[in-house]
């Protein structure tokens, strides 16, 4: 083994990937909406969305495997959009492998290179199953592997060909919910070894924020907001990405006026304030929102102090799950919050039935726009 | 009653399997008679002589060749016009599609008396004459539905993302056609093929309305059968299903040794 692993000997050439007003129409649908993205070189990128958001044909037009209605697709400035499939230099993950039956675990790692007309391909091909850990099983037929092992041979058979970027689609969805943590630290040390970028499309928002340094949610056809899992996580700018990333829970009201750096809102009978940063409208209606777990209960009465925004109602279910207790909450105006309280004080734990206050800090809110469209998917 | 209950299944079982292999064994068995008259019904007296001259017959060996030889060419022919249809098919949305499909599936539903008849209106209108060339052409024209059928079937089960994944890793059409397409419909075409050799070969109704003068195996034991059919003939069947079973055994027996062996690397490994 004269190899060491690393992308310097795996020989990389890292390139930006920029999606430019990237369209795709069908008959009487478009699944990807006038888009435009850039995805900088090295970098570990998530498409999340839900099915029929166009997450996958994006991924689709990038490969050549579906040609886009307008727009253009640049891989380090150079422009793939006229390219076909296998003249990109770009790799996939299918879903669900599509290894070649016929051939053993070898010969599928071999075929792209092979395909270039490139003559020895064993050094390279023993060197790239050592980094996916499979040497011993070379001369496997596809069909007496488990999941795992083809999750691996279909990653081995894509990096061998050194793509510009590698594209994963939902690479982890046919496998069981134990070995999807496992390949998930495996992607992610490939990922660091090799150092290419990695697109990859997922429909589990817990996938994408563990795996990736940059997330784009797709609701569509659209990217509706973009950064770092942790950024998006603690200021959705949109109700579809505050639904669908991580719970909210939500009041609507109304802004009466602005002190100092803050919003003032009244709405269901309490008023409520934000950081203007934090709020995606600076007027009128307005949906008023905070994660489950940036929320303190306490029966009615108590002392929450001032400077907090707060709610009341009554405790629905309470469930113990010994980190934490989840309590589902029917708040004064019907809707239903969800709060999750360390189980850190020494008191006893709520009751259905009990009256409560649900309090939180104004920097953990945020502010959404009311849009018909996505409001009724709560 | 208990005992029946739980053996029922394998009681049926042996008694289907005896319901299939009765006349073929019967066949085998006589194939070792000496008749005593001309007709070979009642075992008599073993007798090896049917097997050790084969051609001992005037017509047998010469049909039996014929046979083989219109299955042969009937086959390759019909093979590789029948898997360009079914990739065609089942590959290209075209104006006829649906139609074709239907077209294809018909001749398997019309019955052979009907497709010899009305072949041999058209070579005699035609003035093409009747022998060789027209039963094989006949031929071709009735397996090719089958072909296309089997064909079609392998392709259509195939999964359309292992051509996607080949031209993912640089495959050109035509590479992807040789390396992945061909290779994975490959089992399904022979199987096809198989099957159009053996439906030319023991066919009799379609052979015997084109064939003219010509005398196929079939034709050949139907003529037969009139006055006594030979001993000869129940051996040279005997031959061609023992070959056939030889054949099906070394297939399975590879199949077994490559999986055993497998299996003790993977033990090994």
């Amino acid at each position: 083994m004269s190899m060491s692993s690393g992308s310097a000997s795996l020989g990389f050439e890292v390139k930006d990937l920029e999606l430019i007003n990237l369209t795709k129409r069908f008959a009487d649908f478009v699944a990807v909406d006038d888009l435009t993205l850039t995805i900088p070189a090295g970098s570990f990128f998530a498409l999340l969305g839900p099915s029929g958001c166009g997450k996958t044909t994006t991924l689709r037009m990038v490969a050549g495997l579906e040609d886009p209605t307008e727009g253009q697709i640049l891989l380090g400035g150079d422009d793939l959009t006229r390219l076909k499939a296998y003249q990109r230099p770009v790799n996939t993950v299918f879903q669900s492998y599509a290894l070649f039956p016929h051939l053993d675990v070898f010969e599928n790692v071999a075929f792209g290179l092979r395909r270039r007309g490139i003559k020895d391909v064993s050094a390279a091909v023993t060197a790239m199953l050592e980094l996916v850990e499979l040497g011993n099983l070379a001369r496997r037929k596809p069909g007496q592997l488990s999941g795992g092992q083809q999750q691996r041979v279909a990653v081995a058979r894509a990096l061998i060909n050194h793509p510009g970027v590698l594209l994963l689609d939902e690479p982890l969805g046919a496998l069981d919910l134990k070995l999807r943590r496992q390949m998930q630290l495996e992607l992610k040390r490939i990922q660091t070894e090799v150092g290419t970028s990695f697109v990859h499309v997922t429909h589990d928002q817990e996938e994408a924020m563990t795996m990736a340094d940059t997330v784009a949610v797709m609701n569509q056809g659209r990217i509706e907001q973009m950064g770092a899992p942790v950024d998006i996580y603690d200021l959705p700018r949109t109700r579809f990405v505050a639904t669908f990333l991580g719970q909210s829970n939500e009041v609507s009201g109304r802004v009466t006026g602005t002190s100092g750096g803050d919003l003032l809102i009244e709405g269901a009978g309490s008023r409520f304030t934000l950081p203007v940063t934090r709020s995606a409208v600076d007027t009128g209606d307005i949906l008023v929102g905070v994660r489950p777990e940036k929320l303190s209960i306490s029966a009615q009465g108590s002392d929450i102090g001032d400077d907090v925004n707060y709610v009341t109602g009554k405790v629905t279910d309470a469930s113990f799950t010994g980190v934490s207790t989840q309590y589902l909450v029917m708040t004064s105006w019907g809707g239903e919050w969800m709060v999750f309280e360390q189980n850190r004080s020494l008191g006893g734990t709520l009751r259905p039935g009990d009256e409560v206050t649900v309090h939180w800090r104004p920097e953990h809110t945020f502010g959404l726009a009311v849009d018909g469209s996505a409001a009724e998917s709560a | 009653m208990r005992w029946l209950r739980r053996n029922i299944i394998g009681i049926i079982a042996v008694l289907v399997l005896v319901y299939l292999f009765v006349p073929i064994a019967v066949v085998a068995v006589l194939s070792f008679n000496q008749p005593e008259g001309k007709y070979n019904i009642t075992f008599n007296e073993f007798s090896l002589s049917a097997w050790a001259n084969m051609c001992g017959v005037p017509g047998v060996c010469e049909s039996f060749a014929l046979s083989i030889q219109i299955g042969l060419l009937a086959t390759v022919i019909a093979t590789i016009f029948g898997t360009m249809i079914a990739f065609a098919l089942v590959r290209y949305r075209f104006r006829g599609r649906d139609t074709t499909n239907l077209l294809i599936f018909l001749p398997m539903a019309t019955p052979e008396v009907v497709l010899g008849s009305s072949l041999l209106a058209l070579f005699l209108n035609i003035t093409f004459p009747l022998g060789f060339w027209a039963v094989t052409i006949a031929h071709i024209m009735f397996i090719i539905s089958f072909i296309v059928v089997a064909v079609k079937a392998r392709l259509q089960g195939m999964d359309p993302r292992l051509e996607e994944a080949s031209r993912d890793l640089y495959a050109s059409p035509r590479a992807t056609f040789r390396y992945v397409t061909f290779p994975l419909v490959l089992p399904g075409i022979l199987g096809a093929a198989l099957l159009g050799f053996a439906l030319s070969f023991d066919d009799f109704i379609i052979t015997f309305f084109n064939a003219g003068t010509m005398v196929t195996f079939p034709v050949y034991i139907w003529g037969a059968a009139q006055r006594g059919i030979p001993v000869q003939v129940y051996a040279l069947a005997t031959l061609v299903f023992f070959l056939s079973l030889v054949l099906v055994l070394v297939v399975q027996g590879v199949n077994a040794r490559r999986r055993r062996r497998l299996e003790a690397a993977v033990a090994a490994s």
